[in-house]
């Protein structure tokens, strides 16, 4: 059984239909990458998944139980966190309470213990840790909001655009942090823009080309498609 | 002495208008919205303070408690009722209804309570304290509205320092989506928020129906707006903010009254505001909204 499955689902804006009939299924252990253009419906999948969209129709299923109508706050507690777009770490918050929130369903010795392993991973982190969020570097900013997203002990974790706005040796930097976390078992569902990092970390991929699965497969061989190389990966 | 007994008059003044402010901006700083129907909340608790220590004879204490969790249940189920439906709409529609709340709780009171005015009796019934052989008295009132919102201003901050609905509210704040993914029902602490608002309120009430003794159905509204005004003076969204801005303003509306005139007080008070956000649109205490480019 498949750990995350979705199927024909349709989300839409108002009257633009963003996501049109995608189904995709995540196996417990995989890294499996959404690729895809700007406005491919890439990011609308995840926030659906997360409960942020309300999806017109289709099926969600998460470990058997379906998804569709639980409110994005109930999320967390099932074991699904997103680390969203653009990061939205609270600004105003240091790094340490932008963690604590990460493990706000989680009891206080809990998030005692995850703080000790996200500083583990993100020593970084632990030397800013009485640094309000905003005063951050790029960088640092995804790391944290990476952080925040594992304070809640997920099964699986949605990445979205990971990469974006950072220099190369950082995204680097992200995407080993990334199969590090996956190698410890997370579970790992990951939107991005940079096709050949996302397919060279990732098991399986989906390529999504407005609203709809173009192609999918074993990310190596997606990595070496003609097809994608020429869409995705610049020739 | 008489500006030393002046500036006393004016920071328990202002100290209740900075704990009616702290409601405004903290549901401002939460709901992204003016809630006029702030100022209406203390005559409530006014009135539900007056009746218990009047009517049922209660002690005074029980009557502040009885203020306190009767708007505190008012400040939930106006937001449940009234601004929730709304969540998605513009703040115009919003705003609108927020006022049109304000004119339901005080035209509910007239019709309740009739337009004669109550006259309120003390709910810190102890003898004034005077100093410098009688040059100098204050009331006990004046002592508790000040002990009262140095109380509350040192709690607040702890809560939201310190406690994990302190902390959610503050993530809240800043981004509702961001605070949903972590697990925070934001609806909830919108609730939360208005139940401590509407609490505040109600002791605001009764401090200040306790040192200005007289009761009708629109009791609540000048004083709204001055601690709204306060709450803009000092950075709306700042809780320190909402402190200083409306004990500047107390003292600034009682030193109008005294040496310029009762009539130009209110006058003065507002052209404060005015100078202020000329030169600080964000107020004294505000953030600088950041524009992105």
């Amino acid at each position: 059984m498949s750990m995350l499955k979705i199927e024909d689902l349709n989300v839409y804006y108002g009257s633009i239909h963003a996501v049109k009939g995608i189904s995709f299924e995540v196996e417990e252990g995989e890294i499996v990458t959404l690729i895809g253009a700007n406005g491919a419906g890439k990011s609308t999948t995840l926030n659906t998944v997360a409960g942020l969209l309300k999806p017109r129709s289709g099926f969600i299923e998460f470990e058997g139980e379906s998804l569709v109508g639980v409110p994005a706050h109930k999320m967390v507690s099932k074991g699904i966190a997103l680390c969203p777009e653009g990061r939205r770490i609270f600004q105003d918050m240091t790094v340490r309470e932008n963690l604590e929130m990460g493990a706000f369903t989680r009891s206080d010795r809990e998030s005692l213990e995850m703080r000790t392993r996200v500083y583990e991973s993100f020593p970084r982190l632990k030397e800013r840790r009485t640094q309000a969020g905003g005063t951050l570097s790029g960088g640092e900013q995804q790391m944290l909001a990476m952080g925040r997203a594992l304070m809640s002990k997920p099964k699986l974790m949605m990445l979205d655009e990971p990469s974006m706005g950072l220099a190369p040796i950082l995204v680097k930097e992200i995407f080993d942090i990334i199969k590090e976390l996956n190698d410890q078992g997370t579970t790992i569902l990951l939107v991005e823009q940079n096709a050949s990092m996302a397919l060279s970390i990732a098991d399986r991929a989906y390529v999504l080309e407005t609203g709809r699965v173009s192609m999918s497969g074993n990310a190596n061989d997606l990595l070496h498609d003609k097809r994608v190389r020429e869409a995705y990966l610049g020739g | 002495m008489g500006f030393l007994t002046n500036l006393i008059n004016g920071i328990s003044l202002g100290s209740v208008y900075a704990i009616i402010a702290l409601g405004y901006t903290m549901v401002y700083g939460i709901a992204k919205m003016l809630n006029f129907a702030h100022g209406d909340v203390i005559m409530v608790g006014g009135y539900v303070c007056f009746f218990a220590m009047g009517s049922l004879g209660l002690p005074p204490l029980v009557g502040v408690l009885l203020a306190v969790i009767a708007c505190t249940c008012l400040g939930i189920v106006v937001e449940r009722l009234a601004y929730k439906p709304l969540r998605e709409a513009p703040s115009l529609a919003v705003l609108i209804t927020a006022i049109g709340v304000s004119y339901f709780l005080q035209n509910s009171a007239l019709l309740l309570w009739g337009a004669d005015p109550k006259a309120f009796a003390s709910v810190v019934p102890f003898p004034s304290i005077t100093l410098f052989n009688g040059q100098l008295t204050i009331s006990s009132v004046t002592i508790a509205t000040v002990l009262a919102a140095a109380i509350i201003m040192v709690a607040l901050t702890l809560f939201t320092t310190k406690t994990k609905m302190g902390k959610a509210m503050r993530a809240c704040s800043e981004d509702k989506g961001a605070a949903e993914l972590m697990g925070i029902n934001v609806n909830s602490t919108i609730s939360m928020v208005f139940a401590i608002g509407s609490g505040l309120a109600a002791i605001a009430g009764v401090l200040l129906c306790s040192a200005y003794p007289t009761l009708v159905p629109t009791t609540g509204s000048m004083p709204g707006i001055k601690a709204f005004t306060a709450a803009v003076l000092g950075g709306i969204g700042s809780i320190p903010g909402a402190a200083l801005g409306g004990v500047l303003l107390g003292v600034i509306e009682i030193f109008a009254k005294a040496y310029i005139g009762t009539q130009l007080a209110d006058a003065i008070v507002f052209a404060v505001l005015i100078v202020v956000l000329l030169i600080r649109p964000a107020g004294l205490l505000g953030k600088e909204i950041r524009e992105k480019v």
